[in-house]
């Protein structure tokens, strides 16, 4: 894609906001992006802190550290502070500085908007924490022992801390809508003259199908927890049988959201490969076109097999049947994306800096996790597998590659953009190869443990699994605290570090690579012609 | 912002303390729910200082859209932003609503028949509840609520429906106006849509009295009545909400704020309430009618 670029210092009729006015009251979408990073990896920290607790707990049979509620308030709060604290914020992050810098575009197109959706994050973070530390205080009621799926009837048993977790979903939904709204129609109202759909960059396009997943299906997540709500408090039936309700009702409204919802995770980190792969093999991107109608498949059939997660609740026959199928289909455009992938790698002119490893070992592990999820997929081995350690270890391939090192690959290939500096390379190499290697001690064991029959959400087991729990927990040890070297790089990179280029990487192309490093407050201001 | 704004830029605004304002009040109503509906007395106090608040900031941040709309910062493509924008918050919505008729569909067409002893898992029946007959309507086996008399469709729905549907038409009569620049067709137009969506209003809670009083069709009242209640509640606040907007709409037009070819607040609010009219035709055909 050839650009003409218009240098244009003279039209600056927005001064640059100073204080803490720039960050609260801001109508960027850079400063924007960067609370929603910040946010997120905020959140990671507190995600991580509670799975160490997890892991410690688990790293002997018995039980040592915490109590039964309490364990499972951690589990719960680590899956949601993760999922809706974690990795959405900081996909969004990724969209609200790359997009309008991509694209051309002088900014989101509703920049008020855009601040508001992030502002309700950590509203909605409060609430969150609430939710976990509320049964502390004295008439504080019980903890919540769910886990993240909420299932009633135990969450409506449960105390007044459900109350303040499905306001904060609420407000965590409000957000991600409010936030998806905003990239779609900047994504089909804000591209520079001249640039088609079709020619939009990848990661744009990954962005636009998350987006319409989100707004698709965060209402009905919105509305089963309302529902839950009214069933908690104001007497209504919809999930209580002796009504005419039905518990397995509200399964299937949160699976309806649940499914997609891993789309949505995924989504966003296989736009930042399809730029990190070409970039570093020094090829364009293989099957530009066959990449578009894979994902627009993916999220089409994502829709309708929500109900592979509930195959052991007595659904009929045909019903199985049919989510089984749908599910097994849906890992043919999966596994083309990794193909596609793949192909543009085929004689590449390849380095392996940072962002190039992570994609390379989210390519073999999220392939590994995509096979054991065929494996969940087949209704009679799922009989055995669901509910145990084995689903643990199949979401955590899944997520972690397709999801957190997506991420992480995206802000090693960008923070030169962003900062101006570039990251130490050898650190990041360090910190590669810590956090794979901890992932896999961590989360290689799991399958082992599931197979042979642990459960999972229970916090104690038989004595026969001990030895490899005992590896995962060191695992995770080394996972854990490998993210310490994380924010010592990016830390670092902000405050100083080798001056970047306008093109950080020689062979990185695409609209954002044509402004400075770091770009001016605002940019695009004159859209970028195209050719 | 300096006054260069030229008509064909892109208008970004200045940094704005609404978006953060707008977090605190919503945070403070949530709040002020969960102590409330958890029996703590403050609550609601709270939900009343959030609401307070919620308003000022309403105000405020359209105030200020309205003096940038009549300014003229906005060319062309934002408003195309502002129209994709309303579009895509309507669908979230229709899929908010979505889940309230999915939970109806489910209930009435597969977990009933369940227990009613119907297909495979017939025999929840047998051990749970035998004797149970499902007909919809129902509050289920454990006769939840005790009995009630179901809402019929041909009283007050139905008289409802036909006041929705002439206020569809009186706004797209009032839109014509608009569009020829006849202020007074669009103000007569507002207001009789306005007072149309006020009656539905008042028809509705009359029923819900009605309902509670002499039907004993309460919340409490099994599938049928949380069903019931969810919906035509969650539609009537719709409908307040945009009964709300067509008045401050109303108040606009009145000030003369729309003109022929400048008026997106006007087709926003007026969608919204052509969808909050489609969902009603849902909400008869399957809560009232069938
Ligand atoms: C090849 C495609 C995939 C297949 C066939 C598949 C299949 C499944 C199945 C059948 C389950 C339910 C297991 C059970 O509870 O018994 C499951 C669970 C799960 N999968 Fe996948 N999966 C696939 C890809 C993914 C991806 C890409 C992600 C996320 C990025 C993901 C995230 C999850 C999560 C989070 C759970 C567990 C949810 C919970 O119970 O808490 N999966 N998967
Ligand atoms: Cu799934």
């Amino acid at each position: 894609m050839s650009t003409t670029t218009l240098t244009h210092d003279d039209a600056h009729h927005h001064e640059t906001p100073t204080g803490w006015r720039r960050w609260l009251y801001s109508t960027n979408h850079k400063d924007i992006g960067t609370l929603y990073l910040l946010f997120a990896l905020t959140m990671l920290f507190l995600g991580g802190a509670s799975a160490m607790v997890i892991r410690a707990e688990l790293f002997m049979p018995g039980i040592q550290l915490v109590d039964p509620d309490l364990y499972n308030n951690l589990v719960t709060n680590h899956a949601l502070i993760m999922i809706f604290g974690a990795v959405m914020p900081a996909a969004a992050g990724l969209a609200n500085w790359m997009i309008p810098m991509m694209i051309g575009a002088p900014d989101m197109a509703l920049p008020r908007m855009n601040n508001l959706s992030f502002w309700i994050l950590p509203a909605a973070a409060t609430m969150l924490i609430l939710s976990f530390v509320v049964p502390f205080f004295p008439g504080g009621g019980t903890q919540i022992n769910t886990g993240w799926t909420l299932y009633p009837p135990l969450s409506i048993q449960v105390g007044m801390s459900m109350d303040f977790l499905i306001f904060a979903i609420h407000l965590l939904g409000a957000s991600s809508i409010l936030a998806s709204i905003n990239i779609i129609v900047t994504l089909l109202n804000m591209r520079a003259p001249g640039m088609k759909l079709m020619q939009m960059p990848m990661f744009c396009w990954t962005w636009l199908v998350t987006a319409f997943l989100l707004i698709l299906v965060v209402p009905v997540l919105a509305g089963g927890v309302t529902m839950l709500l009214f069933d908690r408090h104001f007497g209504t039936s919809f999930f209580d049988a002796a009504g005419g309700g039905d518990p397995v009702l509200f399964q299937h409204l949160f699976w309806f959201f649940g499914h997609p919802e891993v789309y949505i995770l995924l989504l966003p980190s296989i736009g930042v490969l399809s730029h990190v792969i070409p970039t570093f093999s020094r090829k364009p991107l293989f099957g530009y076109n066959s990449m578009v109608g894979a994902m627009l498949a993916v999220a089409t059939i994502g829709m309708v097999v929500w109900a592979h997660h509930q195959y052991t609740v007595g659904m009929s026959l045909g019903a199985v049947t049919y989510f089984m199928i749908g599910t097994i289909i849906i890992s043919i455009p999966v596994g083309l994306m990794i193909f596609n992938f793949i192909a543009t790698m085929w004689r590449g002119a390849m380095t392996f800096e940072t962002p190039m490893l992570f994609a390379i070992a989210i390519i073999l592990m999220f392939t590994f996790g995509g096979l054991s999820g065929v494996m969940l997929a087949v209704v009679p081995a799922d009989m055995q597998y669901h509910d145990s350690m084995f689903v643990v270890a199949h979401f955590h391939y899944v997520l972690m590659p397709g999801a957190v090192f997506g991420l992480f690959a995206g802000v090693f290939y960008w923070l030169p953009k962003w900062t101006g500096h570039m990251y130490d390379e050898r650190l990041g190499k360090i910190f590669f190869w810590t956090n794979i290697v901890g992932f896999n001690i961590t989360f290689f064991p799991q399958h082992f443990l599931g197979l042979a029959g642990m459960p999972r959400r229970i916090i104690d087991y038989n004595v026969m699994f001990t030895e490899f729990n005992v590896l995962s927990s060191f695992g995770a040890m080394i996972f854990g605290f490998s993210h310490l070297l994380l924010l010592y790089i990016v830390i670092s990179t902000i405050r100083g570090g080798q001056k970047a280029k306008a093109r950080a990487w020689e062979g990185a192309d695409g609209l954002e690579w044509e402004l400075d490093s770091p770009p001016t407050f605002h940019t695009w201001e004159v859209a970028p012609t195209i050719k | 912002m300096s006054a260069k704004a030229q008509s064909d830029d892109y208008f970004i605004p200045d940094p704005s303390p609404w978006p953060i304002v707008g977090m605190f009040s919503v945070f403070t109503m949530l709040m002020g729910v969960a102590l409330t509906i958890n029996g703590v007395g403050v609550g609601k106090w709270v939900i009343f200082a959030g609401l307070l608040l919620f308003a000022f900031l309403l105000y405020r941040w359209f105030r200020d859209v309205v003096d940038e709309s009549l300014s003229n910062r906005y060319n062309k493509q934002v408003d195309t932003s502002f129209r994709m924008g309303m579009f895509w918050f309507i669908a979230s919505e229709v899929f908010f609503f979505l889940s309230f008729f999915g939970a109806l569909y489910y209930i009435r067409v597969i977990a009933l028949p369940w227990l009613g002893g119907e297909g495979y898992l017939g025999s929840t029946q047998e051990l749970l509840y035998p004797g149970f007959e499902a007909a919809w309507p129902s509050h289920g086996p454990g006769e939840m609520g005790g009995d009630f008399t179901p809402m019929g469709a041909w009283g007050i729905p139905a008289i409802n429906t036909l006041i929705l549907l002439t206020s569809g038409a009186t706004i797209t009569w009032a839109h014509w106006g608009l569009k020829v620049d006849n202020q007074k067709q669009l103000i007569n137009g507002l207001i009789a849509t306005v007072a149309l969506g006020l009656i539905f209003v008042v028809l509705q809670m009359y029923e819900y009295g009605h309902a509670y009083a002499d039907l004993n069709l309460t919340l409490g009242s099994g599938a049928y009545g949380s069903t019931f209640y969810m919906l035509t509640g969650f539609h009537g606040f719709h409908v307040t909400m945009g009964a709300i907007m067509l008045m401050a709409i109303l108040g606009r037009s009145m000030k003369k704020h729309f003109s022929a070819h400048n008026h997106f607040a006007f087709e926003a609010v007026a969608w919204y309430w052509h969808f909050v009219d489609v969902v009603w035709l849902g909400l008869f055909v399957f809560v009232y009618w069938l």
